[in-house]
């Protein structure tokens, strides 16, 4: 019986449909932009959308064959959540978006793959950095390094630095990111001769004295903790609150305003990798920055402040990217700009962007590590780092 | 002496984070008592009174943000009540607790939609702030303090419920709900009031709580409020000196769980722990035999 | 109205739903949002249909839908990623454990049969306990059970932290309703069984109803655990949906979204959780997304209109029906034919009430 309800909803909603549709404009070309404004990822996704709308507001306009276009960025929210995702990412395709940059966070990427795929767009991933986004499929690049790559580094860059031998990795429970960070990080610490200690935390803890005082009781040289940035204000915190004399190593996720205004005036050594140094472009920095305090929005999208987040950089280049990759295909269709994709190479402020031809992963074989001066709040660069594979 | 700073912390960081249950499990506790609702924005409220802190703090000096801080929350609390609970005061308890659900997925949307879901940084209150030595190890000195602050909080509301009349009326409202009412108390009053003290202590246990722990984000009362849900069943709902033994025993358990390198489980233990009090002994440590009307 | 008749209609509606959709699949791009937002409606449908069921029908106030879709998920996804793609997906884990893979529909079934399991298992202590224990107990037991199935030494099987996907999934909006559709009318026919009566007059007062001879404990157990099979099928078609699946997105969160789905709907109305999955769905996930966006209408810029306002507003509608229209939309009755029918021919409605409501 309830069936005849589904189909007065399906007329209601066949009707709203075709209202909605508005054809797009035939010099306009979309891109979509598939981030997270809210949930657990929404702080990252939004300094990462701030770097394309930046991008966006210095080139408005893109010739393809010969056609001058307007580009306009269409955003939607996938709310950090894999459930959520698919109809983000369906609004988008049926939007008519030429190419999709995002998202901040693996689980959303592979979620919304299919829908990408079945659509025929191609997708450029900035910052979700496990090896599974791309792997098998040709629709779904990436411009970041990934998860193993990153572990190796750290685990090197501790073994080197501070000739560790023995590491507290804490992950967060049910969080892909984190667990695939310290799993590759064991690895390779422990192919150079080092020892673990591993422990989860669950979600929604904002208490981490415990794990501080076992990884000082365990007698740990390094304490490696790739969460995300809230997790990482408590643990600097309770970290400077302990006297924690060891250093806190992390990924890219804490390349954040977040950790630099936590660790302030405060006793505690952080060390993360990164893709882009604040710095490396003296150009981009004072733009960045300028459009950032233009607006109240920005400022408060970007945590209060104008520090440029690394996820802001990558979502310029991201931005840049697919406009090279429209250039390269001389047309909107998002097939042609999916073929594209594979020969588009860019100099971005992260440094050269160029796709392997096997799943799409950018070919980067550097990171950057950075140190956070606890004086003056803001990151020092320490070195860049490389792994011989 | 050694094995003493060893583990110490963990004892010292499960008695300070037991405090702070106690003062959010009060407030869960009391509202219990009275109306029979599980008040699931209780946490939310808690949440709410760091958010307050965090943006308060940019337009006054700290001496006047903490007495805003209490007032606010304390007028959130009443006006929950009155907004949300009190129109369904004839309704079936599934209604209320529904409504309670509602309240607590607004605040959250709303403290999203202000913050833009960023952890916002707690600032430092001065002196309970100040990083401490104690028997060797360091911390800051709120986790010393805390328990004694609880302790003292939780004397002097027992004091105003045993002594005053507001308190017996209070005694009254939750020993019978109906026929205090045709005793001519004032049944609206009581229960805002004390939707007014358990709003107020979550609040003293939001500037303990975000002291220690400084990210404040839309999401960050849920977890404690379930804690000390269950801390109050644990300790017999209703009592308030038993809300406050079972707060603390799931502080230190919790910790004691985590430095066994359990740590998978220290939140799934918690549960476990109330499953197990519930089926054993539904009435907890302290609480009085349910007087069930059929 | 005769009942051969109302049968006949009611077929020939199904039937007409089902034509409808097709043609729109034949006619539509498979990724509009159209589709995407029926496939989730219609799961949404189900889950709230059988948390209904509990909640509504039983007076039971579950809140651990969300644990066992989490079980329905996992086994979907665990038994059916297809052998050469385990070494992919249990990367950590050296390819996992289980190295075969059953046929979606078997699979389907036993999604919902491990999440009836494990609801037989909870049952038996939680069961005993009254309204709000149960609800936090059910509560503690769904986190319980996300905290095992991330757990790092399950990993070979669950894949500890890390995602499912590859698995095969059916990408036709017609199956998602189909399989929907039987769910919902077996739990109706079990509704409308004397096990049924049992559940209402349980609901209306347990006393009584032990009085009448009902066996209290047998019967909440079989709501209990019912429930929690429709609940594994519909976290298997969910994973369907998603393409991927991650024990953390099946919080408390998720069971609250969908006791609210319950109780915009009607709390005790199959065809109101039905109605209010798709209109909610369709509106939160669809057309009030323009809420999220910045808007300008020429040099007027909208207020308050940015990331995060939707939600605001949704939480806002919901707050308003909880307080003010406590029914929700169909309160304990059905849409159905024969209420239409007598509608239009204005016959006393009150006399169908009792036949209509069940």
């Amino acid at each position: 019986m309830k069936k005849k309800l589904m189909s007065v909803v399906v007329a209601a909603s066949i009707a709203a449909m075709s209202i909605g549709a508005v054809p797009a404009m035939a010099d306009t070309v979309k891109i979509g932009v598939y981030e997270p404004a809210s949930g657990d990822n929404g702080a990252g996704g939004k300094q990462e959308t701030l770097g394309m709308q930046y991008a966006n507001s210095i080139a408005p306009k893109v010739e393809i064959g010969g056609t001058e276009y307007d580009v306009e960025l269409d955003i939607v929210d996938n709310e950090s959540s894999n459930d959520k995702g698919p109809s983000a990412a369906s609004k988008l395709v049926g939007d008519g978006v030429s190419v999709v940059l995002g998202s901040y966070g693996s689980g959303v990427s592979i979620a919304a793959s299919d829908i990408f795929k079945e659509g025929g767009v191609p997708a450029i991933g900035v910052t979700c950095t496990n090896p599974q986004v791309t792997q098998g499929n040709t629709h779904y690049f990436r411009i970041c390094f990934l998860d193993p790559f990153q572990g190796s580094v750290l685990a090197n860059f501790a073994s080197e630095n501070f000739g560790a031998k023995k590491a507290y990795c804490l992950a967060k429970l049910g969080d892909d990111y984190s667990q695939g960070l310290v799993f590759y990080f064991t690895k390779a610490f422990e192919a150079l001769g080092g020892e673990v200690v591993k422990a989860d935390f669950p979600e929604g803890n904002s208490d981490f004295t415990s794990y501080i005082t076992e990884a000082k009781n365990a007698g740990c040289d390094v304490f490696f903790t790739p969460t995300s940035t809230e997790a990482a204000a408590n643990t600097i915190e309770q970290a400077a609150a302990q006297g924690l004399e060891i250093p806190l190593l992390a990924g890219d996720t804490w390349d954040s305003n977040v950790i630099l205004n936590a660790a302030k005036g405060k006793n505690v050594k952080i060390y993360v990798t990164t893709f882009y140094q604040e710095g490396g472009n003296a150009d981009f920095d004072t733009g960045m920055k300028e459009f950032i305090n233009s607006d109240a929005t920005n400022v408060a999208n970007n945590g209060g402040d104008d520090t440029i987040a690394a996820v802001s950089a990558m979502g310029y280049d991201a931005y840049f990217t697919a406009l090279e990759a429209l250039k390269a295909a001389g047309t909107t269709d998002p097939a042609a700009v999916n073929e594209a994709l594979w020969n588009v190479t860019y100099d971005g402020v992260s440094g050269h962007i160029e796709f392997d031809s096997e799943n799409g992963d950018a070919i980067r074989s550097s990171a950057f590590v950075k140190v956070v001066n606890t004086e003056t709040g803001a990151w020092d660069f320490v070195s860049e780092q490389t792994v011989s594979e | 002496m050694d094995w003493l700073s060893k583990n110490l912390p963990y004892l010292m960081a499960g008695i300070s984070v037991g405090g702070q249950y106690a003062l959010i499990a009060i407030g869960y506790t009391m509202v219990y008592g009275i109306l029979r609702l599980i008040n699931f924005a209780h946490g939310d409220i808690f949440m709410c009174a760091g958010l307050i802190m965090v943006y308060s703090v940019t337009v006054m000096p700290m001496y006047l943000a903490i007495p805003f801080v209490l007032v606010t929350t304390v007028l959130i609390g009443f006006l929950v009540e009155r907004v949300a609970y009190k129109p369904l005061r004839s309704a079936p308890r599934m209604s209320v607790m529904i409504s309670a659900i509602g309240v607590s997925y607004l605040l959250q949307n709303l403290a999203l939609y202000i913050t833009g879901g960023l952890a916002q940084q707690y600032p430092t209150i001065p002196w309970i702030s100040d990083v401490i030595t104690v028997f060797g190890v360091t911390t800051k000195r709120v986790t010393v303090i805390t328990p004694f602050l609880v302790i003292l909080l939780v004397v002097s509301l027992v004091f105003l419920i045993q002594k005053t009349k507001i308190g017996m009326a209070m005694r009254a409202a939750s020993k019978d709900f109906e026929t205090s009412q045709l005793m001519g108390i004032k049944i609206n009053s009581v229960i805002s009031f004390t939707f007014i003290i358990g709003s107020f202590l979550a609040a003293v246990g939001s500037l303990l709580f975000f002291s220690n722990y400084t990210g404040v984000t839309p999401t960050v009362g849920a977890m404690p409020g379930l804690k000390a849900f269950v801390a109050a069943v644990f300790g017999g709902i209703g009592s308030i000196p038993g809300a406050v033994i079972g707060a603390f025993i799931i502080g230190i358990s919790e910790n004691i769980i985590k430095g066994l390198g359990w740590t998978t489980f220290s939140d799934a233990f918690t549960f476990a722990l109330l499953i197990v009090v519930l089926i054993c002994k539904p009435t907890g440590l302290f609480g009085e035999a349910a007087t069930d009307k059929v | 109205m005769s009942k051969k008749t109302e049968v006949i209609i009611n077929v020939a509606l199904i039937g007409a739903l089902f034509l409808v959709l097709f043609l729109l699949e034949q006619n539509l791009p498979s990724t509009h949002m159209l589709f995407t937002v029926l496939k989730k409606g219609a799961i949404y449908a189900l889950v709230a249909v059988s948390m209904n069921l509990l909640n509504g029908f039983t007076g039971l106030f579950s809140l651990g839908q969300a644990g066992f879709m989490l079980v329905g998920a996992y086994t979907y996804g665990v038994l059916t990623i297809p052998v050469a793609d385990r070494a992919n997906v249990y990367m950590y884990f050296d390819g996992g454990l289980i190295q075969f893979a059953l046929h979606p529909i078997i699979a389907i079934i036993l999604a919902g049969a491990l999440a009836a399991l494990f609801a037989y298992l909870i049952g038996l202590p939680v069961l005993r306990l009254k309204s709000d224990y149960l609800a936090i107990a059910t509560l503690g037991f769904a986190e319980i059970i996300r905290a095992i199935f991330q757990w790092d030494q399950l990993g070979p099987i669950t894949n500890g932290s890390n995602l499912l996907r590859n698995y095969p999934s059916y990408k036709s909006v017609l199956f998602y309703f189909a399989a929907s559709g039987v769910c919902i009318a077996l739990i109706v026919m079990l509704i409308n069984s004397t096990y049924g009566r049992a559940f209402k007059a349980i609901r209306d007062d347990e006393v009584a109803a032990e009085a009448m001879g009902i066996n209290l404990a047998h019967h909440k157990r079989i709501a209990f655990v019912v429930s929690s099979f429709f609940a594994g099928v519909s976290g298997a078609l969910l994973a369907m949906y998603q393409t991927s699946v991650q024990a953390a997105m099946f919080k408390s969160a998720m069971t609250y979204e969908i006791l609210l789905i319950v109780v915009i709907g009607g709390i005790g109305s199959v065809t109101g959780s039905c109605i209010s999955s798709f209109l909610f769905i369709i509106l939160s996930e669809w057309l009030l997304r323009f809420l999220d966006t910045e808007t300008y209408i020429g040099d007027f810029h909208v207020p308050l209109l940015r990331s995060g306002f939707r939600k605001v507003v949704f939480a806002v509608i919901i707050m308003i029906i909880v307080l003010f229209f406590r029914q929700g939309i169909m309160g304990t009755r059905e849409f159905s034919v024969r209420s239409i029918y007598n509608k239009i021919t204005g016959k006393s409605r009150k006399k169908e009430e009792g036949g209509a409501a069940s």
